[in-house]
């Protein structure tokens, strides 16, 4: 457990009470992250028997407010996968997984850096995206979108009327976790 | 490195403001490289504002770098502001471009994340409460059969409900189809729905299913017409369709249609009417909850009785009479024909009865409803005289168990008596052979839980003698085991009866389940979950390559498992709500490979984006919860109050996710919810009794001084409606006051509380009697439905 109070053994003694309820709160916090964890993992866990197909890891750990990249998720189902069953237990994920949330392994991507981002792709400074070209960024570059997340990113987010991606909007709107 | 990279990292953060970039980037690598290492250097061109700073730019991009987060986030902020502000040669945008592809892809990523976990938490809720409410059924018909069992036959209350349990006469289907004939029946002038000529041909289907479509109603003289047709072919149709696919045609395969009329016109539309050419195969559910259910069965017997080699019907969980009492095809029906509904029913429920149960493709692909069990064997369904099984829900023969040198009172094998656990948690009991099944079989609330034989463990025994004497009856259990039995005579032959139903209903409720295994369906009540085991061997057994089946509901219309050795397909779109899944359906060659096509029924014709269309499902999804939870006020307030001995108000969130669980028994991760059905918490506390009054979702439209009787109402809705119908055996539609009196008392004893004769009576009088003294049965449950208050579309 990682206790983040350092206050010296004096310091310690005389804001007893503090540091009792902060050592408290470190214990609760440690509880709380597992609850959530274990909450999320369940909401996969189909049989009932705490293992989960391992395709689902990637949107338990998203959903956990984590922003892994696909090499990141490669890794980390490495280490929690024992065999090659095609399924992991909560056994393994657990503590890989608290390990991740108490040290925010994976943080979320800043707003400004976001909006940066698409202005980089936006070369001509327009303001906005053509689907075509935020396919070709999106299925060449990087870690690609395969055609179908292409075809379900366009559909969410290009604008009905004319069919452009409004990136700024876009960030604001998207960026709500209403349960984190 | 260690902890002054940590205090670096806060310097950068502050110079991270204002600071000129390229002084960023050089304190950036000072501090983060010591050295630089060998660099390949790649050609470039182009004009560059700062060519001094450009080569420490290429170190960013091409050295491997093993940074933190934010400092990552650092040097891509510092990137993109160049990239972005001057006009880069192209090999640089090109790597900054993969930077900023990098980030939205995984940003969006996540995003897509967010959105299928709310999905999937939304469909647990569906899927939850839909289970729980078959359960729910399920265990009231066991209670009426206990009663039928073990109460004098002179007892008001068994006549109630006894006729339910009337065995299927088979030998006067003379004096049926008398009873049957439309011959009498005149079809007015006024009459501007579809006249049908008889024997039936393919122009007169299509007329019906145009007429269905612009919304007309058959005449009641041609419904019995259809069904009387129907009715005398599929007499003389085996137990098992066998179907070969000729070398160029393709045969199509439905599941689930539940009266969604547009899912079924919207295949049509896609994939053509059945013919000669075009076979199909429909397995099971055609009815109950859709608004359609009885044009759905009308065009499928239609096309039934004009290409009978052509097209197969499969018999599912729902083509039940007594299923139908409580999911809504009963009332579409007598909604829909006042005069006449009762006969269609009572025709409809032998027809039920006759349909086929399984269908083969080419000896090596089955179609059933539900699925298996370890015990199923086609063998034993061929010959079955499967009309006698009118209903699945309880066996022809209401005969006491075999008892064979009973074995004293056993505990009841770990399990508990108490409530069923909700969908997530399934027993993991052993394999049941018949004989063991003697030997320890714990009484389960389920279809698994046969006439209640001297195995009772004793805090049983005490409960039913409870409920006895509350439903006010007063023989003892002992004596009536003995003058009940039936003939032992054949031993032999109800163990048979017993092990053919079994069969049935196995093939017409089982689950898949990913574990090995064969255990009882306690979540829905019957047939059992089955594991890829099982699935090996009844194919092999068989020499059958693969299993289709229906029964459950799957976001995309279908589903692989058992190492895609079953098949899930399911055809109602938008079956939970608008938006909630498509449905699709299957179109197989003589290679016997299914090839899929999915649809959504839309009543707009704009598509819903993926965020919409969540939103949507999960806003019904959560009132239908908060529906729940507003019904189980009082023990939800007990459960808390547990948690809270000193009466503060106030529960942690921890106590009170398993309290509302404990309640509910819902299997839902209520954590993961809190944050939708909770508005404020104070320090991770619960103010549960604002919580609850937060939760109003009604107000009783009616005076009514006992409250308590008002929530036992709005919890057992269902129960309530369902013995109602029971109970209105000429489906009038309206019971006597007399009999609304027996319908409670029936409901409480049941439901194992009291209600008293004042409160039923205060309930009566608020109530406006017709004059002859009878009660509306729809009005009445029309008085006392859930409105939501706090309506929001």
């Amino acid at each position: 457990m990682n206790h983040t109070d350092k206050t010296p053994v004096v310091a310690r003694r005389r804001d007893n009470n503090m540091a009792e309820s902060n050592n408290q709160s470190a214990e609760t916090k440690l509880s709380e992250v597992q609850k959530r964890i274990k909450a999320a993992f369940e909401t996969f866990d189909n049989a009932a028997n705490n293992t989960v197909d391992v395709r689902e890891i990637g949107t338990i750990i998203y959903s956990l407010g984590c922003f892994p990249s696909q090499a990141d998720l490669h890794d980390f189902i490495a280490e929690v996968e024992e065999d090659h069953s095609g399924y992991i237990h909560l056994d393994s994920f657990l503590p890989a997984m608290t390990k991740v949330l108490l040290e925010h392994k994976f943080p979320p991507i800043p707003k400004d850096l976001l909006l940066q981002a698409f202005e980089v792709l936006d070369k001509d400074n327009k303001g906005y995206l053509e689907p075509e070209e935020l396919t070709k960024y999106m299925t060449q570059e990087g870690e690609p979108f395969t055609q179908e997340e292409m075809d379900e990113m366009l559909t969410a987010l290009a604008d009905h009327e004319r069919n452009v991606v409004y990136y700024k909007d876009l960030i604001s709107q998207l960026a709500i976790d209403p349960d984190m | 490195m260690g902890c002054g990279m940590g205090k670096s990292e806060l310097q950068l953060k502050k110079c991270d403001r204002g600071a000129p970039f390229i002084k960023m980037i050089r304190n950036a690598l000072f501090l983060y490289y010591n050295t630089l290492t060998s660099v390949s250097f790649m050609s470039f061109s182009g004009s560059i504002s700062a060519p001094g700073n450009f080569n420490l730019f290429y170190h960013i991009f091409l050295l491997k770098l093993e940074l933190q987060s934010e400092c990552e986030n650092t040097l891509n902020r510092c990137l993109f502001t160049f990239a972005i502000s001057t006009k880069m040669s192209s090999t640089l945008f090109t790597s900054s471009a993969i930077r900023a592809a990098l980030l939205i892809q995984r940003w969006y990523r996540q995003y897509v994340a967010r959105l299928e976990m709310r999905r999937r938490c939304t469909w647990n809720i569906f899927q939850s409460i839909e289970y729980a409410g078959e359960q729910d059924q399920i265990k009231l018909y066991n209670f009426f059969g206990f009663l039928m069992d073990h109460f004098t036959p002179a007892s008001s209350e068994r006549n109630l409900i006894s006729h339910i349990f009337r065995e299927n006469e088979i030998c006067r289907d003379i004096e049926w189809e008398r009873y049957f004939c439309y011959k009498s029946i005149e079809v007015p002038e006024s009459y501007t729905g579809p006249h049908l000529t008889f024997p039936m041909t393919f122009c007169g289907v299509s007329k019906l299913v145009e007429a269905f479509k612009h919304k007309q109603q058959l005449h009641a003289r041609y419904v019995l017409q259809i069904l009387g047709e129907t009715w005398r072919l599929l007499r003389i149709l085996p137990n098992i369709n066998y179907v070969s696919v000729c070398h160029n045609q393709e045969i199509t395969i439905c599941g689930d249609l539940h009266g969604h009329l547009e899912d079924l016109l919207l295949i049509f539309y896609k994939n053509g009417l059945p013919s000669s050419e075009k076979p199909y195969v429909f397995n099971g559910d055609f009815v109950d909850r859709g608004k359609n259910s009885l044009e759905i069965l009308l065009i499928l017997f239609g096309f039934l009785l004009v290409y009978p080699n052509d097209v197969h019907l499969n018999r599912g969980n729902h083509e039940d009479h007594i299923v139908n009492l409580r999911y809504g095809f009963t009332k579409e029906v007598l909604g829909k024909y006042r005069v006449h509904g009762k006969k269609i029913l009572k025709l409809l429920q032998k027809i039920f009865s006759w349909l086929p149960l399984a269908t083969v493709i080419d000896h090596k692909v089955l179609i059933v409803h539900g699925g298996i069990s370890d015990m199923t064997d086609l063998n034993v369904i061929e010959r079955v005289d499967r009309h006698r099984y009118v209903s699945a829900l309880r066996p022809t023969k209401m005969s006491q168990q075999v008892v064979n040198g009973s074995k004293s009172q056993n505990s009841r094998n770990g399990e508990a008596g108490g409530p069923v656990e909700g969908r997530r948690r399934v027993y993991s009991l052993t394999h049941h052979s018949p004989a063991s099944a003697q030997r320890h079989n714990p009484p389960r609330r389920s279809l698994h839980n046969l006439p209640i034989s001297n195995q009772l463990s004793w805090s049983l025994e005490d409960e039913l003698k409870r409920r006895r004497r509350l439903a006010g009856f007063d023989q003892s259990y002992g004596e009536m085991n003995k003058s009940e039995s039936d003939s032992d005579s054949e031993p032999a032959g109800t163990e048979t009866d017993e092990q053919e139903w079994k069969q049935i209903v196995d093939l017409l409720w089982s689950d898949p389940m990913p574990q090995n295994g064969c255990i009882p369906n306690e979540v829905r009540g019957g047939g059992c979950y089955w594991g890829p085991d099982i699935t090996e061997e009844v194919l092999e057994r068989h020499n059958l390559q693969l299993l289709i089946r229906s029964h459950e509901c799957k976001q995309d219309g279908y589903e692989f498992c058992h190492n895609r050795r079953v098949l899930t397909i399911f055809s109602a779109s938008n079956y939970y709500e608008v938006g909630s899944n498509r449905g699709a359906y299957i179109r197989m060659g003589p290679d016997l490979v299914p090839h899929f096509i999915q649809y959504q029924a839309s009543r707009t014709s704009r598509e819903l984006t993926l965020t919409q269309s969540v939103g949507w499902t999960e806003r019904s999804a959560l009132r239908a919860l908060r529906e729940q939870l507003f019904v189980h006020k009082s023990d939800l307030i007990s459960a808390f109050q547990e948690f809270d001995p000193n009466n503060t108000g106030m529960i942690s969130l921890r106590h009170w996710a398993s309290a509302t669980e404990t309640v509910l028994n819902l299997g839902l991760p209520w954590r993961v919810l809190r944050p939708q059905l909770v508005n404020s918490t104070k320090y991770g506390m619960v103010d549960y009794q604002q919580w609850i009054r937060e939760l109003s979702i009604t107000e009783p439209k009616l005076e009514i001084s006992d409250t308590s009787i008002l929530e036992t109402m709005y919890k057992n809705h269902s129960n309530l409606e369902t013995i109602f119908r029971i109970i209105d055996t000429d489906h009038s539609g309206s019971i006597s006051f007399e009999e609304f009196r027996q319908t409670w008392k029936l409901l409480s004893s049941h439901l194992k509380t009291e209600i008293s004769d004042e409160a039923i009576a205060d309930l009566a009088q608020s109530i406006d009697f017709n004059k002859d003294g009878s009660i509306d049965i729809n009005e009445f449950m029309e008085a006392f439905r859930l409105v939501d208050l706090s309506a929001h579309t």
